[in-house]
C-alpha cells in the first residue's frame, strides 16, 4: 500500500473497513440476483428484476449518505442501495418468495422495495414516482431544519417522465436537500439510450438551476466522492445534484424479456468484461484490504447467507388470503 | 406431487407474464442422472423468452415426461425428480383460514315477492299464497312460479283438492313454459303389455306432446263444443295479393301469406262482436277488452300459439311482419312464455295443410277459434245465373256454447265473410 | 343542526363555506405544525380565496407557492406525508387534477397496503368542483366519478359551511389520503351556523337534511341545496321529501343509505356528474342488492348527461346543469308513480 492511487479511499474518506463492507455488499447483491434468476426459471417465483452490472454504483451512492437518517426512494433495480441502507438477504428472499414475512407481506412483485425502519420509502411499477416523493421529504426536512437529504434514483429511460422534471424544477426552485441519480445502464427494455434520451441527462440539470455530474457508475470511488459531495452541498441549503452514473445493463430487461432481439451477445460479454466488482477486486486485493484467503472467506459467508436465505423463504408460509382485505385504510381510522 | 416410486413431478414454470405454454428444448439431463438444485434440466423456448431451466430440487431424474419439441402447459409436469429427503420437502401452506361462515339471512322470506314473481302471478292468475318457496329463506322464485303453473296444468281444476272456488272463476291461461320438461318431475307411464305387438314402435311422449294432449283433453271435456262453417269468395284477395307480394317482400324482406288478410277480416269482426273475443267464468263471462290473437303454428311434432298482441291496432302488413317473426320464433325455439301468454282468440291456418274442412278444439279458456281452409278455385254461379271460376275458400268456427249461440257466430262468421269479398286489387295493405 | 342532538349550547357564527374552509384549515395550522398548504398561487390567497390572508398568518414556507405542476403539487406532497407532515395540496380546479392521477391513484392510493401497513399517506387533496356559471368545459368538472372506486382512498363533498369545516379538520386528522371536493357554486352561496368549538365531522358518515315519507332524495354537494328547495315546494302539494346529503363519497355510508332508501321505497338519486359510472349508479347498486324488496319504484336518477362537460353559452349550461326545478318535476313524478 505504497502509491497514492491505491489509498485513493482514504483520501476521499472511507476506512478500510468500509471498503471492505461495501465490496461485501456488492457481492451480496450480485449472488442475489444470480439466485433470484434460478428461482425465477425454475418455477419456484413468478419474477425477477435485474441489477447486474449496476451494483457498483448502487452501494457507492449509499455509502455516501447516512443510513437511517437519510432517506431512500429507489428504483427496482437498486439491490446494492437497499442491502447498504440495512435490507437483509433474508428480507429480500422474502420478498421474491412473496411470502407472509415479507415487508410487502407478499403484496408486491419482487424489487419493490420498502422498509420504513431503514428510510427505504415504498415504491411502484410506475416509473420515476418516487422522484418527486424524494423532492417532498427534502421539503419537509427544510421546514423542520434538519440536516437529512433525501436521495432518489431512476434508470435514464425513466427521466424521460413528468415527473423527473417537475421533481428537477421543484427542488430547484426551493434549492432542497435531494440527490437525483440516474443510473444510465443504457437500456429502457429494448431502446437504446441514444433513442430514448435526446442530449446527455447529466446537462438536464443546468436547465433547472443546479449542477450535474456524469461519472462511471463502475469505478465506487468516483461515484461516492460525487454523492458525498452532493450531500453536502444540500445539507448546506445549496440544492439539489444530479448525477448520471453511466453503467451497462448486463441482464436482459427482465425475466420476461429475451434481448437478444435487440442486442449482441458480443456487446453484452464486452461489458462483462468491465464489471465495477472485479475491478473494485482487484483495487482491494491491490492496496491490501484484501487478500485471496479474505476473499473466499467473504465469498463463502455471502453464499452461506444467501442459501439460508433461499431455504428459509422456499419454506416460508405465504400470507393467509383473507390479508388481501387488511391495511386498506387505517385501522384505527387513522385519528391523529 | 408426490409419486412414492419415481419421486416429486417437475412443473413447467411461469416464465413470463403473458406466457401459458412452453416447448421443451433439449434435455440436459437423462434419467438416473443426479441432478443438484438449480442445476439444469432442460431448455424452455417460448414467445417470449428461451432459456435454461434449473432444477427446482436435488435428486434423481427419474423419468421425462415431456419429449424434446413437444410442447407443454405451464403448471404442466415436465419431469419426476426422485429426492433425498432433506431437499423435497414442500412449502408450508398459509394457515387455513377459519371456515368463512356464511352470513346467510335467516329471515322468511316466503312473503317477499319480487316484481318478476308478481308479474308472473298477475297475469296468470295465481294465489302465491299457494305456491311453494324453493329459494333461500323459502323465498319463491319466479321459477317457483313456473313450477306451480305447470303442476297446476297437469291436474284437472275440478278434481284439485285444494282448488279455491275463485281459482276455478278465473281460470289460468295456458302456458308453454320455455323448459317444459324442466319442471315436470312425473314419471313416465309404461304403455300396458296387451297394447302393442313386437312389430309396433312405440314413441315416448315427449313433454310437450303430453303438454297439448292434457289442454286439449281439458278443452273438449270443459268445453261443449258447437260448431259451423262459411264459404267465401276470395278471388279479390288472391288478385290483391298477387298484386303487392313481390313489392312487398323486396321491402319488407317478409313473404306475404294470405293469412294477414284473413286475420284482419276476422279481427275486424271481433270488433262488432265482442262475445267472441271472451272467457267463461262459471258465475260471470269475461269479455276482453284487448284482441291479442293466438297463432297456430304447427311442426310435425307439436304445435304452439304465439300471440299477436292487439292484433285491432295493426294493419295488414303489420300482421305479416310480426307473424313472420313468431313463426320464425317458433321454429327456432326462441319463443318466450310472454310470447305465448295472454291469447284472448285463435286463428289457425288448416289450409296450409291442404285442409278444406276441419273441426277445430277451442284454446282453452278461449270462446272460439276459427280456421282457414285451403283457396280452391272451382266454377260457382255468379251475378245471378253466370258460372264463373272464383278462389274459394271455407272457413270453420268451433264456439263454446256456454257463451256463444249459433246467432250471434252466424252474424260474426257472415262479417268475416263481407270483410273477405270487399278486397281488391286497390285495397291499401298499409 | 346535530349539535343540538347533544343538548350543548354552543356559540355559533353564520360564516360562508369559503370561511368555514380557511377556517378549518387555519385552526389545524395553528393546532399542528405539521400541517402545511401548497398549491398555485395559494400565497396571495388562491385564486378562490380559500387561503387568504394565510401566508401572513403562518408565512411562505407553510402556505406555499408551489410551481405549476400538479403531479409535483400531489407527488410532492405525499413525500412529506410519509415522513410525518400533514400537507394540503391545493388543486387551482379540480379539472385540473388528472396530470396528478397517476400520483394520486398508483402512489397516495396504494402506499399503506403495498407496504403491509409500514408506510402512510395523510395527505389532503382539496380540489375545487362543479359548474358556477361560465366556466365552460374546463372550470366546471366534477371528476370524483374517475376517483371513486379507488380503495385507499377516502373521497369527501360537503353541501354546508358546518360540514366543510368539520370534515376538513377531520380529513386533517386522517392517517389515509382524502379527496376534499369543495363546490365551487357553494363557496359564497351557502352560509350556515359553524360553532366556534373545535369540532370534526365524521368521515364517512351522511347526514339526514330532512324528515319525509312519500320519497327520499339521495344528493351531495351543491345539488343538495336544489334538493332542499324542491323538497319545499313539492311539500306545499303535499308530497313529503326525505332527504340524505351522503357528505362523504367513499367510504359511502351505506346504514344511511340503506335506512333512507327503505323509509319510503321510492328513491330519486341526484348529483351534477354525468349519470354513467357516477357515485348515483353505485349507491342505486347498494340499494338494490339490499332493499330489493322495499323498493316501491324503480330508483330514479337525475343527473347531468352523458356529454364530455358543461358547455360555455349560457343555455347549455342551463340545460346540463340539474336546478331545483328540474328537482322538483323528477319529484313529482316519483311521488306519483
Amino acid at each position: 500500500m505504497a502509491s497514492q492511487t491505491v489509498t485513493k479511499h482514504r483520501q476521499i474518506g472511507l476506512t478500510d473497513e468500509q471498503v471492505l463492507e461495501m465490496y461485501t455488499i456488492m457481492l451480496k447483491a450480485r449472488r442475489y440476483d444470480e439466485r433470484a434468476l434460478l428461482i425465477q426459471r425454475s418455477g419456484k417465483t413468478a419474477f425477477h428484476i435485474s441489477g447486474i452490472g449496476q451494483e457498483t454504483a448502487q452501494v457507492a451512492a449509499a455509502f455516501a449518505l447516512q443510513k437511517q437518517h437519510d432517506y431512500f426512494c429507489p428504483y427496482y433495480r437498486d439491490y446494492g442501495v437497499v442491502l447498504s441502507a440495512g435490507m437483509t438477504l433474508h428480507e429480500l428472499m422474502l420478498l421474491s418468495f412473496v411470502k407472509a414475512e415479507d415487508v410487502n407481506a407478499g403484496r408486491q412483485m419482487p424489487a419493490h422495495f420498502s422498509h420504513r425502519k431503514h428510510h427505504i420509502v415504498t415504491g411502484s411499477s410506475p416509473v420515476s414516482t418516487q422522484v418527486l416523493h424524494a423532492v417532498g421529504i427534502a421539503l419537509s426536512a427544510v421546514m423542520d431544519q434538519e440536516d437529512r437529504v433525501a436521495f432518489t434514483s431512476f434508470g435514464e429511460g425513466s427521466s424521460n417522465q413528468g415527473d423527473v422534471h417537475e421533481a428537477f424544477n421543484f427542488a430547484g426552485v426551493f434549492k432542497l436537500p435531494v440527490i437525483f441519480m440516474c443510473e444510465n445502464n443504457q437500456y429502457a427494455i429494448s431502446i437504446p439510450a441514444h433513442r430514448q434520451v435526446a442530449g446527455r441527462v447529466v446537462d438536464r440539470a443546468a436547465g433547472y438551476g443546479f449542477p450535474g455530474v456524469r461519472v462511471d457508475g463502475n469505478d465506487p470511488l468516483e461515484v461516492y466522492q460525487a454523492v458525498k459531495e452532493a450531500r453536502e452541498r444540500a445539507v448546506r441549503g445549496a440544492g439539489p445534484t444530479l448525477i448520471e452514473a453511466m453503467l451497462y445493463r448486463i441482464s436482459p430487461h427482465s425475466t420476461a424479456d429475451d434481448d437478444m432481439i435487440y442486442r449482441t451477445k458480443e456487446e453484452v460479454e464486452y461489458h462483462k468484461e468491465q464489471d465495477g466488482i472485479q475491478k473494485f477486486r482487484a483495487y482491494l486485493l491491490e492496496c491490501g484490504v484484501l487478500d485471496e484467503e479474505l476473499d473466499r472467506s467473504v465469498n463463502e459467508e455471502v453464499m452461506r447467507e444467501l442459501n439460508e436465505a433461499t431455504k428459509y423463504a422456499d419454506k416460508a408460509p405465504y400470507p393467509s388470503p383473507e390479508d388481501a382485505l387488511k391495511h386498506v385504510y387505517a385501522e384505527d381510522g387513522g385519528g391523529i | 406431487m408426490e409419486n412414492e416410486e419415481h419421486g416429486t413431478e417437475v412443473t413447467l414454470p411461469h416464465l413470463a407474464e403473458s406466457l401459458v405454454s412452453a416447448t421443451v428444448g433439449r434435455w440436459l439431463k437423462q434419467p438416473g442422472d443426479y441432478v443438484q438444485e438449480y442445476e439444469v434440466l432442460c431448455e424452455l423456448i417460448t414467445d417470449k423468452v428461451n432459456v435454461e431451466m434449473p432444477s427446482p430440487m436435488e435428486g434423481t431424474l427419474t423419468r421425462i415426461l415431456v419429449q424434446e419439441g413437444d410442447i407443454a402447459d405451464v403448471g404442466a409436469a415436465i419431469c419426476l425428480i426422485r429426492g433425498s429427503d432433506s431437499a423435497n420437502e414442500t412449502p408450508v401452506e398459509p394457515a387455513k383460514a377459519a371456515t368463512q361462515k356464511k352470513d346467510k339471512d335467516e329471515a322468511d322470506q316466503r312473503t317477499r315477492y319480487s316484481p318478476a314473481v308478481l308479474s308472473l302471478a298477475e297475469e296468470n292468475r295465481i294465489d302465491l299464497r299457494k305456491v311453494q318457496g324453493t329459494s333461500l329463506g323459502g323465498r319463491i322464485s319466479r321459477k317457483d312460479v313456473l313450477a306451480y303453473i305447470m303442476n297446476n296444468l297437469d291436474s284437472k281444476p275440478a278434481a284439485s283438492p285444494e282448488s279455491k272456488p275463485e281459482e276455478k272463476a278465473a281460470p289460468a291461461n295456458r302456458v308453454v313454459p320455455e323448459n317444459a320438461s324442466d319442471s315436470r318431475t312425473e314419471e313416465r307411464k309404461e304403455p300396458a303389455a296387451s297394447m302393442f305387438t313386437a312389430e309396433d314402435q312405440i314413441v315416448p311422449v315427449s313433454p310437450i306432446r303430453k303438454m297439448i294432449a292434457q289442454r286439449m283433453l281439458q278443452s273438449v271435456s270443459e268445453i261443449p263444443h258447437a260448431w259451423l262453417m262459411i264459404e267465401a269468395d276470395v278471388s279479390g284477395l288472391v288478385a290483391l295479393r298477387e298484386k303487392v307480394k313481390e313489392s312487398f317482400a323486396a321491402k319488407e324482406g317478409v313473404r306475404l301469406t294470405v293469412t294477414p288478410f284473413v286475420l284482419k277480416a276476422v279481427v275486424n269482426a271481433i270488433k262488432e262482436y265482442p262475445m267472441l273475443n271472451s272467457t267463461w267464468a262459471e258465475d260471470n263471462i269475461i269479455v276482453k277488452k284487448d284482441i291479442h290473437v293466438s297463432i297456430a303454428v304447427g311442426s310435425e311434432e307439436s304445435v304452439v300459439t304465439p300471440v299477436i298482441r292487439n292484433a285491432d291496432r295493426k294493419t295488414i302488413a303489420g300482421l305479416a311482419i310480426e307473424m313472420e317473426e313468431l313463426i320464425a320464433k317458433a321454429r327456432n325455439g326462441k319463443l318466450t312464455l310472454s310470447d305465448m301468454q295472454g291469447g284472448t282468440f285463435t286463428f289457425n291456418n288448416t289450409g296450409s295443410f291442404g285442409s278444406v274442412l276441419s273441426v277445430p278444439i277451442i284454446n282453452y279458456p278461449q270462446a272460439a277459434i276459427i280456421t282457414l281452409e285451403s283457396i280452391v278455385r272451382k266454377p260457382v254461379v255468379v251475378n245471378h245465373d253466370s258460372i264463373a271460376i272464383r278462389s274459394m275458400a271455407n272457413l270453420c268456427l268451433s264456439l263454446d256454447h256456454r257463451i256463444l249461440d249459433g246467432k250471434i257466430c252466424g252474424l260474426f262468421i257472415q262479417r268475416v265473410k263481407q270483410y273477405l269479398e270487399k278486397y281488391d286489387e286497390n285495397t291499401v295493405i298499409y | 343542526m346535530s349539535m343540538l342532538k347533544t343538548g350543548v349550547a354552543y356559540k355559533m357564527a353564520i360564516m360562508t363555506y369559503l370561511e368555514a374552509i380557511r377556517s378549518a384549515m387555519s385552526e389545524e395550522m395553528e393546532r399542528d405544525e405539521n400541517v402545511f398548504v401548497l398549491g398555485e398561487d395559494v400565497g396571495k390567497g388562491g385564486v378562490m380565496n380559500a387561503t387568504k390572508g394565510m401566508r401572513d398568518r403562518f408565512g411562505e414556507r407553510r402556505v406555499l407557492d408551489t410551481p405549476l405542476a400538479e403531479s409535483a403539487i400531489v407527488g410532492v406532497a405525499i413525500g412529506a406525508a410519509m415522513v410525518g407532515k400533514k400537507p394540503i395540496a391545493e388543486i387551482q380546479f379540480a379539472d385540473f387534477i388528472f396530470p396528478a392521477a397517476n400520483q394520486i391513484i398508483s402512489e397516495a392510493a396504494k402506499i399503506r397496503y403495498r407496504s403491509n401497513n409500514d408506510w402512510q399517506c395523510p395527505i389532503v387533496i382539496r380540489a375545487p368542483y362543479g359548474a358556477t356559471g361560465g366556466g365552460g368545459l374546463y372550470h366546471s368538472q366534477c371528476p370524483e366519478a374517475v376517483f371513486f372506486g379507488t380503495p385507499g382512498l377516502k373521497i369527501v363533498a360537503p353541501s354546508s359551511a358546518y360540514d366543510a369545516k368539520g370534515l376538513l379538520k377531520a380529513a386533517l386528522r386522517d392517517g389515509d389520503p382524502v379527496l376534499f371536493f369543495e363546490h365551487k357554486k357553494c363557496y359564497l352561496y351557502v352560509s350556515d351556523e359553524v360553532p366556534d368549538e373545535d369540532y370534526t365531522v365524521p368521515i364517512g358518515k351522511a347526514a339526514v337534511k330532512r324528515e319525509g315519507d312519500d320519497i327520499t332524495v339521495i344528493s351531495y354537494g351543491m345539488t343538495v341545496h336544489h334538493v332542499l328547495k324542491a323538497a319545499e315546494e313539492v311539500q306545499k302539494e303535499g308530497i313529503s321529501a326525505h332527504v340524505l346529503d351522503l357528505r362523504t363519497l367513499q367510504p359511502l355510508d351505506v346504514p344511511a343509505i340503506l335506512e333512507a332508501a327503505a323509509k319510503t321505497g321510492k328513491v330519486m338519486i341526484v348529483h351534477e356528474d354525468n349519470k354513467t359510472g357516477g357515485v348515483g349508479a353505485e349507491v342505486a347498486a347498494i340499494i338494490s342488492e339490499h332493499k330489493l324488496y322495499e323498493l316501491d319504484v324503480p330508483i330514479m336518477r337525475l343527473c347531468a348527461p352523458d356529454v364530455p362537460a358543461v358547455g360555455m353559452a349560457p343555455t347549455l349550461e342551463k340545460f346540463y346543469l340539474p336546478n331545483a326545478d328540474k328537482v322538483r318535476d323528477a319529484m313529482r313524478l316519483l311521488a306519483e308513480m
